[in-house]
This record gives structure tokens, C-alpha cells and sequence, in this order.
């Protein structure tokens, strides 16, 4: 019972930041038709700028300022590069994002050089918030959690009380209609990727010191994003919401798992002997490919419902 | 159309000069093929090696060479993959240079070991010595063993022993956690094999592989760890997949010592900072506090001379000794031929730099070294990465308590 | 028209370029160039059968490496059995079955990830390459883990007595196969199955009217161009006796599609200049530089912006201007953009080189050469020579690219006449 509990607890730590990352990629991607390879270089970018700026001004102001600059950076890449390459089809766009993880890849380490940062949670925030069977929830957790909320309430009064958040919402759905009613879409496209780009970089901010900021952070916070993206659906904030905390939850849980298809077998009367690629294979217990099953359950949405879990129209 | 062929031809054939017509310097010094990411993810331990091994050919050079010729360094970027790094051996063996040396990754040093001895068996013309400072799995030095490879780092086996040696009497229950690929796999083995060996009381409460580099939570594996109640964490983990993995269990409040393989690596004790205080503890090569430990003021003098320009710490002990044993087999051998001096190399004695000894065996070419467990404290003379907290040896596992038997059957050649 | 000599001579610039770099000193071979040679014949298999994809069928896939590198794995396994004397398979015919492992796999993975197209299909393709990469360290048995599965293709069989000890015969080997594959892709791209494939491209719904089922196109087209790149794999497990994941990894699929896209998609022989640029690139500049990612990623994204149909899409739209035989009066304003695009390349590696030697190869205690020369980076003068001709490279080359684009325009429009 206490593992079950705190696995959801930090399954759900784990589903908010992931969320904060795939918002923004998902609202760019419905709009744009864009998959932005780039945008975990810039959720890297933002934990290592927050981790300068906070050794000047402290975290706090480096918990606004860094996002912005991202925010910047986002806007600067879709005016100077996105747009231009807009006019030749969404797999150039795609392209280009490409690239962009390359160039911000190398900038970083010639930046930062090549090793982890000493980025760490402040003082005020590293305390046990609350001890439950014996295990602390550290403030720091609960803090990411309030941060993750608050950005979520904050971008729903957006989409749903402005005029901005208006034409957004109908630009997920019906990009084409929206500019038929004269409405400046490649505005509302920067703005879109200015404020993923944001998104990102404040999970960067809050992210880089509960896990470690290192030129390598990106690559492996990328293909899980685009998991939950897809696997959400397209133009859903709200299926992005729920495939960000199913999936923080099964790689919490999956952990916990030991069990492997062998030993569902055995009950059956199937005993497994011997040392083959197919006994290696059965023998695997959940807990070793826990990081894979994202990647499985993705593909199987795909397969049978390749629009996703809660999307508005196919991928 | 031909003239855009023409263009297109001419433009390959220039680039193609740029690259492979490089004039071939004056030999005036003896230049070492050296093979390790530069670029890409695992850049960051190339780079340090390549600075250190610029710190170390001070001192070699400055000892004089071998036969009277200075040592030169020729960088390589495999980029980790085991492809490149035979490229890399293409261009070395190209050049005519008698050394191709590797520090990072078993994949890359099994391929190197394979394609030396491919190389050296078609080419006895053009043979080529690899030396090996990095690649640690066991079976490098057993099952598939080499006579063109020399080994100058612990392998996995030798480091479980040592590790296992250093484990504190009191511990009677560990969890072993390690990354799920060839290198943790190969750690999870030896581990509990000479646990049988060594510490029959010690009873293995749980026993995990986990994907390597893809883990984005570890409070899971806290509190499963939590659950089996045991009291140390032994785990070959390494960068990424150790910091999360302490700064989780640090966060939970999980009180529980991480005995681990890997922690001194470059970068672990700025990541892992306060956390690793009173529960890290890592098997080391060498580290700064050695020698005033040993009371060695001229080891201690040279590791100093390091840290007055650098954050980092020297550790890398091993690479100085291979480069003098490499300096005195020249020597003997009179020649760089690799034969010859991996005739002289074998069974070559030798002490390193605090005055221990150490030795080639002619029978694996694995050099029989000393290792130092140590453990992460503020209470130490010179901390690590200028994190404040800094190696303490617990316990050295000497030369002797790591020469382990091996299954080598090497070939040698006939000439 | 003379480009049916191209083929033949291109064909006799790949087998003579060996002996160009011949070693008289030491009577061998540079075997640093056959290895980028070998390695350049896989990848243009590889991007060639990408481009089946990519190009001809508008799958964009990440997944292409896994047959890569199955073929790899499979040759490897397959060479150790005729090695054992298990298994009578002459060395020529190995990249065969490499190739037909790699049809195998890709009709399984196929049928999955090709009922849908675009992004969806895109994502199934990442997933499998994931799982494939992940599954290749796990599982010992075939793939042998991180260490990889090595052999010796010195399996004293073979069709014509040779040994395949030397790179020489292995680079011969390579190239009749690159040239077989690349014929059998272009004879591939006439037949109704390729036409069919640029039609659900293009337009899918009409594709569907006129009686084709869409699905089964893509199915074939996804399967064929596993056999090719399959095919490569084998290449690769012969010219390095190892095969580790890194073959079937993300890596390599992003290499396949960086290949493809620089070269030209648009054109057959498109992926051909990539892969060759690329390798170069790869294994040459990564040599002088360890920055080379960055130059990589600039140049993909500086022909994204403003070369979306890659080289051999320049080199096409000068088809029309040659065939008027007015390609001469181009050679003057080509010129004028040379010396602004050298003064912005120049500044371009000089700041990047600058730069990442402050950060990193500073403390290595390696002088910075550049051009030739030695530099101080702390002096103010380099970086001052960088900016400044990086930036007024960049505005010199703004006004010249306009005059260019007029003359461009113009003469095009001269020629359409």
C-alpha cells in the first residue's frame, strides 16, 4: 500500500513536469502541423540559463526570467527560421526543428562546457514537506507540483477567458477557417511558439535541479514528450493532460512490477528452461523495460486509433 | 552535364586530399593513436582524458622520452561507435603509427581487440599495439584475450573484488542496481559472484537491472529499495543514472549507504554535491588524498600541480604508469616495432606513482594494479571538484588481493 | 546527350579512386580511404533506399536503421555459420540475404506502421526504432549486447577464389553491390509500384479513385526499401567484422534522413551527393574539428531554408539554362558570390572554432590552429577579423544573391522562350 501511494505521488510530480513540456509542444503541434525536435533543447536551454541567471539574482527571479528568455528565443526561431521554411511543406518545418537540436546542442557545450551543473533546489525549498510511511515527499516536489498547477490553471483562463486564447483554440481545430476570417495567423503562430518555447523553458527552470542539467538532459527527455503529444492526440490539451500523468504513473509503477511474461506463463503449466533468445525474452521482468512501455503503448494507439487518445482529428 | 561532373569529381577529389593527404610529420617524435568521443553525448570524458593525458606527457617527456624521442598524442573521435573507431584505426595504422590507444567504452575496445588482431594477422608488416585504459569488461582479458592488447586499468572482476573487500563487516544486507547493458550486466555478475565468495553472510536482498540513460524518476527504485531493507546500494551505475538515483534516495530520506563503482568519475561529486556525504562510497584508481594518506609529498606535489590550473581532480594514475612502462619497453625493446615491445611489456614490473607495484601478466596482458575504496566526506585534506566534500580511503585492496585467476588462452605469434 | 556516359564514368572515377591514393612507400593501399569509401557505397544504399521513403513515397520514417542494422546482425550470424562450416553461402551473395532479413523484419514492422501515413506513421516508426535499439542491448543472444557480434569474413568461400582479406577486394565487393542496388531502386521507380508510390505521394485520395489501395503501395514500398537498406547492413558486417547497436540505432536513422534530405529528394540520384557529403563530413571533417555537429546542423538548416530540393535539385534547375547552352554566362555572377560566401563561411568557422576552443580545448593545453596558423584566443583580433567578415559576408552576400536572383530570373525566363 505505501509503495502504491508514493509511487502516485512522484508518478504525478512526474506527469505534471512532462505535461508542462508537452502543452506547449502539442499546442504548436496542432496548430503548425510542426513536431519540434528542438523543443526538449529548449527546455534544456532553459534549465541551464535559469541556472546562471539564479547564480546572479537568485531562483525565484530566475523562475520568471529564464522562461521569458526562452519565450524570446522561441519567437526568434519561428520569425527567422520557421516561417521562412513554412512555404516548403511540414516535412522542411520538421527539418529544420532538426537541425535546430544540433546547433543548440553544440552552443550548450561550448557554452557550459561538457559537465553536469552544480544546479541545485534552494535552501528554502529543501526540506521534507511531509513524511508518509516513513518516507519524506520533499518540499521541493510539492513546490513543482504548485508551479505545474498554477501553469496550467494560468493557460487555461488564456485559452478560455481572452480574445488571443480564442483564436488559438479555433486555430487548433480549423487553422485554415481562422485566416479565412482575417485573422493574422502567422502572429498567433509566433505567439503559439513563443509561449510553448516559454513552457518548456519553465520546465527547464524547475526541472534541471530535480533532475541534473547536463548537455545530454534533451536527448532524453525528447522522445518521451513526443509520446505524450502523440499519444494524447492532436489539438487536446486536455488528452495531453491525461497522457502526461498516465505516463509519469506507469514509469513510476512499471518499476515496481517484477513480474515477466514467464511468469504469467507458469500458472498455465509452462515451465521455461534452457538459455535461448525466446526463454531471454519471456524472462523479462516488467520492472527492466518499464522505460520502453511509453514506446509500446504508443505505437498500439497508433495502430488501432491513429488520431490518439483524445484527438480531434488524425495525426 | 560533364561540366558539372567535372566540378563534382574535382571538388571530391580535393576534399578527399584535405583529409587523407595530410603530410606525414618528421618522426622525430613517437606518436600514440588515441581513439575516444569527442563529439556527441559522452564527449565530456574524451575531453578530461585528453587534458590529462597532456598533464601526464609533461612529466613523461620531461623524464626523457623514449629512446630519446618525445611522446606525441594523436587524437581520434570515435563518437562511441565501434565503426568509427576502426575508421580511426585505418587512419593510424595509414600513418604508420605503432599505438592506438582507447580509454572509453568496452563496445569500441571489443571491436578495437577484434580488428588489432585482424589487422596485425593480414598486415605483419604494419603491426599496431592497443592499449587499453578504459575498456573494462572482464572478458576482454579472458574469454576473448588478445596477445595485441594490454590492458593498464582494472577490469570489472578485479573492481568487485575490491569493492566487496571494502563492504564494513556490519553490512549484512545489500541491493544491487545496475544499468541494464553490457557493462552493468557484466558488474551485477561479478558482484554477486564473489559476494558468494567473500561475504557468504551477506545476503542479496534485491537484485535490478535498469535501462540505461532512459530512467527520468528513480523514487520508485527508492522505495523499492526502501522495502527490501537493506542497508547499502551496491551499484556500478555511473553519471546520470547515479546522481538521480542518490538525489532520490536523499529526498526520501532514505537512510541507506551507496557503495558504488563509479561515483568518482568526472563530474559525479559536483552533481551528487551534499547529498553523497556519510553514504558514498566509490572504488578509485587514485584520488587527491592518497598520497597524504600514504605520506608520498612527491605524488601528492604532482597531483597538486593538476589541480592548480584545473576544477577537476586527478585521478587517472593508471594512464601515467601505462605511458612510463610504454617509455621503458621502447627502450628495451630498442624499437617501436610492436612486437617487440609487447615482448618487453610482458611481465614488465613496475611501482606507480605513490610507490606501489604493479605488473603486466604475461599470461592475460591485464596489469595487476592496487585499488583504493574510498568514501565522500568533508573531513579530507583536498576535496573533490571544489564541491567541499572529497575521497577518504577506507580501504586498499593491493596489488595482490586483485590478481584473480583468468581463463586466457592467448595466441601468440610465431614471429 | 551525354549523360549516359555519366554512369560509366562515375562508375570508373569509384574503381580507380583506390589507386589514386596508392601508398608507393610502403606498397599498400590508404586504407583509411577505402574504409570512407566502403563506408560511403552502405550509406548510399542506405539514404538510396530512404529516399524510396522519404522522396518517392512521402513516409517519413525513423526507423530505417533497424534494417540496417538487421542485415548487419543477420551477416554477422551468417558469416560465423560459414565460417563454422555450417552453412555453404558464398561471400558475394551474403549482402542478398542480409537484404531478404531486412525485407523480413520490415513486412512485420511494415504491417504495422503502414496502415497509417504522415505523423502517425512517423511516431510508429520512432517507437519501433526505440524498441529495437533497447531490445538490441537487452538480449544477448542475437545482437550480443553492447559489445556486439563480431565474425571474420575470411570464410575461404567465395564465388571467384578471393580471400577478402585485404579493404581492396571488400571495397569492389561494396561497389558492385552499391551499383546493383542502385540499378535495381532506379529500374524500381518505373515500374507501376514506383509510379503508384509518387501518386499516393502526391495525392492520395485520386490514388485511391483510380482503384489502388494506398496501403498496399506504402506496405510494398516500406518493404522493398527494408530489403535495400538490409543489404547495406550486410555491407557494413563485412567491411567491419562487428556489428553493435549502434547500427540499428536512432543515430543512424537521422543520418539516413540528413542524407536524403541534403542530397535531394526530388531527384533519384539526390541521396547519392548526400551520403557522400555527409560521410565526408563524418569521417574527414569530424577529424580536423570537433565542432563538426555544428556545421552539420547549420548546413542542414541553411539547405532547409534555402534549398529545400537539396543539391541535386540545384544542379537540376540548371538543366534548361545548359540545355540553351547559356550555362557560360552564369560563370560571372557564380563568381561574384564566391568571395562573400568564402568571407562568411570564414567567419562563421572562426567564431564556432574560437569559441568552443575557449570552453574546451583551451584547458587541453592544444595550440588553436586555424587556416594554417596559430591563433591566441584571448587576442581581440581574431574574433574582431571573425564578426567582421561573418557580418559583412553576410550583407555583401545579401546584395549579390539579389543581383544573382535578378540574372537567375532572367535568364531562365530567356531560356523558357
Amino acid at each position: 500500500m505505501e509503495t502504491v501511494l508514493i509511487s502516485v505521488l512522484n508518478g504525478l510530480v512526474y506527469g505534471m513536469l512532462l505535461f508542462m513540456l508537452a502543452s506547449g509542444l502539442t499546442l504548436i503541434f496542432s496548430m503548425m502541423g510542426v513536431l519540434n525536435f528542438a523543443h526538449a533543447s529548449i527546455y534544456m536551454l532553459g534549465a541551464y540559463l535559469a541556472f546562471t541567471v539564479s547564480r546572479f539574482v537568485g531562483f525565484f527571479p530566475a523562475l520568471i526570467i529564464a522562461p521569458i528568455l526562452c519565450g524570446l528565443i522561441g519567437a526568434a526561431i519561428e520569425i527567422w527560421g520557421l516561417r521562412r521554411v513554412h512555404h516548403n511543406g511540414h516535412i522542411a518545418e520538421l527539418l529544420f526543428t532538426f537541425g535546430l537540436v544540433f546547433i543548440i546542442q553544440r552552443l550548450v557545450q561550448m557554452t557550459w562546457g561538457m559537465l553536469p551543473m552544480a544546479y541545485r533546489v534552494p535552501a528554502s525549498l529543501d526540506f521534507p514537506l511531509f513524511v508518509l510511511y516513513g518516507a519524506n515527499f520533499p518540499a521541493y516536489r510539492g513546490f513543482m507540483l504548485l508551479v505545474s498547477a498554477a501553469m496550467l490553471l494560468g493557460t487555461w483562463l488564456l485559452l478560455k477567458k481572452t480574445r488571443i486564447g480564442l483564436i488559438i483554440q479555433a486555430a487548433l481545430t480549423h487553422p485554415q477557417m481562422v485566416s479565412s476570417l482575417g485573422h493574422n495567423v502567422p502572429r498567433v503562430f509566433t505567439t503559439v511558439f513563443a509561449g510553448g518555447c516559454l513552457l518548456a523553458g519553465l520546465a527547464g527552470v524547475i526541472g534541471g535541479n530535480y533532475q541534473t542539467t547536463e548537455p545530454g538532459m534533451a536527448d532524453s527527455m525528447g522522445p518521451i514528450v513526443f509520446v505524450v503529444v502523440v499519444f494524447g492526440g492532436l489539438g487536446s490539451l486536455a488528452g495531453c493532460f491525461v497522457a502526461s500523468i498516465i505516463m509519469g504513473m506507469i514509469q513510476t509503477f512499471a518499476v515496481v512490477i517484477d513480474y515477466s511474461i514467464a511468469d504469467l506463463l507458469r500458472p498455465m503449466g509452462l515451465m521455461l528452461t534452457g538459455d535461448t533468445l525466446l526463454t531471454e525474452v519471456l524472462t523479462v521482468p516488467v520492472a527492466r523495460i518499464g522505460a520502453l512501455l511509453p514506446f509500446v503503448m504508443m505505437v498500439t494507439i497508433l495502430f488501432f486509433r491513429p488520431r490518439g487518445l483524445m484527438g480531434t482529428r488524425d495525426t | 552535364m560533364t561540366s558539372s561532373i567535372r566540378r563534382l569529381c574535382f571538388a571530391f577529389v580535393a576534399l578527399s586530399m584535405l583529409v587523407a593527404g595530410r603530410p606525414a610529420g618528421a618522426e622525430d617524435t613517437i606518436k600514440i593513436g588515441y581513439v575516444d568521443p569527442f563529439s556527441g553525448p559522452f564527449a565530456s570524458g574524451g575531453d578530461e582524458f585528453l587534458k590529462v593525458f597532456g598533464y601526464i606527457l609533461q612529466k613523461v617527456n620531461a623524464d626523457g622520452g623514449a629512446l630519446g624521442k618525445k611522446f606525441e598524442l594523436v587524437p581520434f573521435d570515435d563518437k562511441l561507435q565501434p565503426a568509427e573507431a576502426l575508421i580511426a584505426l585505418k587512419n593510424i595504422t595509414d600513418q604508420n603509427i605503432p599505438f592506438v590507444m582507447q580509454c572509453t567504452g568496452s563496445n569500441v575496445g571489443a571491436a578495437l581487440v577484434d580488428g588489432v588482431s585482424k589487422h596485425n594477422a593480414r598486415n605483419p608488416d604494419n603491426r599496431v599495439l592497443y592499449l587499453n585504459c578504459g575498456a573494462l569488461a572482464t572478458e576482454l582479458t579472458n574469454e576473448q584475450c588478445d596477445f595485441w592488447q594490454f590492458r593498464f586499468t582494472g577490469n570489472v572482476e578485479m573492481r568487485a573484488v575490491a569493492r566487496i573487500k571494502a563492504l564494513p563487516m556490519d553490512v549484512k544486507k545489500v541491493y544491487l542496481l545496475n544499468q541494464d547493458y553490457l557493462f552493468g550486466q557484466s558488474i551485477q555478475h561479478d558482484t554477486r559472484k564473489w559476494l558468494a565468495k567473500l561475504r557468504p553472510d551477506i545476503e542479496v536482498v534485491g537484485d535490478e537491472l535498469m535501462p540505461f540513460g532512459k530512467v527520468q524518476d528513480f523514487s520508485s527504485y527508492v522505495a523499492k529499495i526502501k522495502a527490501s531493507g537493506a542497508q547499502s546500494v551496491v551499484t556500478g551505475n555511473y553519471n546520470r543514472d547515479l546522481n538521480l538515483l542518490i538525489k532520490a534516495a536523499v529526498d526520501d530520506g532514505l537512510n541507506v549507504r551507496f557503495d558504488t563503482y563509479l561515483a568518482h568519475l568526472i563530474g559525479g561529486p559536483t552533481a551528487i554535491g551534499s547529498a553523497g556525504e556519510h553514504r558514498l562510497t566509490s572504488i578509485t584508481e587514485f584520488h587527491p588524498n592518497v598520497p597524504v594518506e600514504l605520506k608520498k609529498p612527491d605524488a601528492e606535489a604532482y597531483s597538486n600541480g593538476w589541480r592548480a590550473n584545473h576544477d577537476t581532480d586527478f585521478s587517472e594514475v593508471p594512464f601515467l604508469t601505462m605511458l612510463q612502462m610504454l617509455a621503458r619497453a621502447i627502450d628495451t625493446a630498442g624499437s617501436t616495432d610492436a612486437l617487440k615491445v609487447a615482448l618487453a611489456l610482458e611481465d614488465m614490473k613496475a611501482t606507480d606513482l605513490v610507490g606501489s607495484p604493479v605488473q603486466m601478466r604475461k599470461v592475460d596482458h591485464q596489469l595487476l594494479m592496487p585499488y583504493y575504496a574510498a568514501s565522500f566526506t568533508k573531513d579530507v585534506k583536498y576535496d573533490a571538484e571544489k564541491t567541499g566534500f572529497g575521497w577518504k580511503t577506507d580501504f586498499i585492496a593491493s596489488t595482490d588481493d586483485l590478481t584473480l585467476p583468468t581463463v586466457c588462452k592467448m595466441k601468440r605469434p610465431a614471429s | 546527350m551525354k549523360s549516359r556516359w555519366l554512369i560509366p564514368a562515375l562508375i570508373a572515377v569509384a574503381i580507380a579512386l583506390p589507386w589514386c591514393f596508392y601508398d608507393w612507400g610502403h606498397h599498400r593501399h590508404a586504407g583509411f580511404l577505402l574504409s570512407m569509401l566502403s563506408q560511403m557505397g552502405m550509406m548510399v544504399i542506405l539514404a538510396l533506399s530512404y529516399n524510396m521513403l522519404l522522396g518517392q513515397a512521402g513516409l517519413f520514417s525513423l526507423c530505417h536503421a533497424t534494417f540496417f542494422g538487421i542485415g548487419g546482425y543477420a551477416t554477422v550470424h551468417l558469416l560465423n555459420a560459414v565460417g563454422a562450416g555450417d552453412l555453404p553461402v558464398p561471400m558475394e551473395l551474403m549482402p542478398l540475404l542480409a537484404g531478404l532479413s531486412g525485407l523480413a523484419l520490415a513486412i512485420l514492422f511494415g504491417a504495422m506502421a503502414t496502415k497509417q501515413r504522415a505523423t502517425a506513421f512517423a511516431m510508429i516508426t520512432l517507437g519501433i526504432s526505440e524498441l529495437m535499439a533497447t531490445a538490441a542491448l537487452m538480449f544477448h543472444h542475437f545482437f550480443g549486447g553492447e559489445g556486439g557480434v563480431t565474425t571474420n569474413r575470411m570464410i575461404e568461400n567465395s564465388l571467384f577464389g578471393l580471400t577478402y582479406a585485404s579493404g581492396l577486394q571488400v571495397y569492389y565487393l561494396i561497389l558492385a553491390w552499391t551499383v546493383l542496388a542502385t540499378g535495381l531502386m532506379y529500374y524500381l521507380t518505373l515500374t507501376p509500384l514506383g509510379r503508384m508510390a509518387n501518386a499516393t505521394r502526391d495525392n492520395f485520395e485520386r490514388a485511391q479513385f483510380i482503384g489502388y489501395d494506398p496501403r498496399m503501395v506504402r506496405f510494398l514500398q516500406f518493404a522493398l526499401s527494408g530489403f535495400f537498406a538490409g543489404i547495406g547492413g550486410g555491407l557494413y558486417a563485412i567491411t567491419y567484422e562487428i556489428v553493435t547497436f549502434d547500427a540499428l540505432a536512432a543515430p543512424l536513422s537521422a543520418n539516413a534522413l540528413l542524407m536524403a534530405y541534403i542530397g535531394g529528394t526530388t531527384v533519384f540520384g539526390g541521396p547519392i551527393l548526400g551520403a557522400i557529403l555527409i560521410t565526408l563530413l563524418q569521417s574527414g571533417v569530424s577529424l580536423l574539428s570537433n565542432s563538426w555537429l555544428v556545421y552539420v546542423g547549420v548546413m542542414f538548416i541553411a539547405m532547409v531554408i534555402f534549398a529545400p530540393t537539396g543539391l541535386a535539385g540545384i544542379i537540376k534547375a540548371h538543366g534548361p539554362i545548359r540545355h540553351s547552352g547559356r550555362l557560360g554566362s552564369l560563370v560571372v555572377p557564380y563568381l561574384r558570390l564566391v568571395i562573400p560566401s568564402l568571407g562568411l563561411l570564414l567567419g562563421f568557422v572562426g567564431i564556432v572554432e574560437l569559441m568552443s576552443f575557449l570552453t574546451i580545448g583551451a584547458a587541453q593545453g592544444r595550440k588553436l590552429v586555424l587556416f594554417g596558423g596559430p591563433v591566441d584566443v584571448h587576442a581581440a583580433l581574431p574574433w574582431v577579423i571573425s564578426c567582421g567578415s561573418l557580418i559583412l559576408g553576410a550583407l555583401w552576400l545579401r546584395i549579390e544573391a539579389a543581383g544573382f536572383h535578378r540574372i537567375w530570373e532572367n535568364l531562365t525566363a530567356e531560356v523558357r522562350r
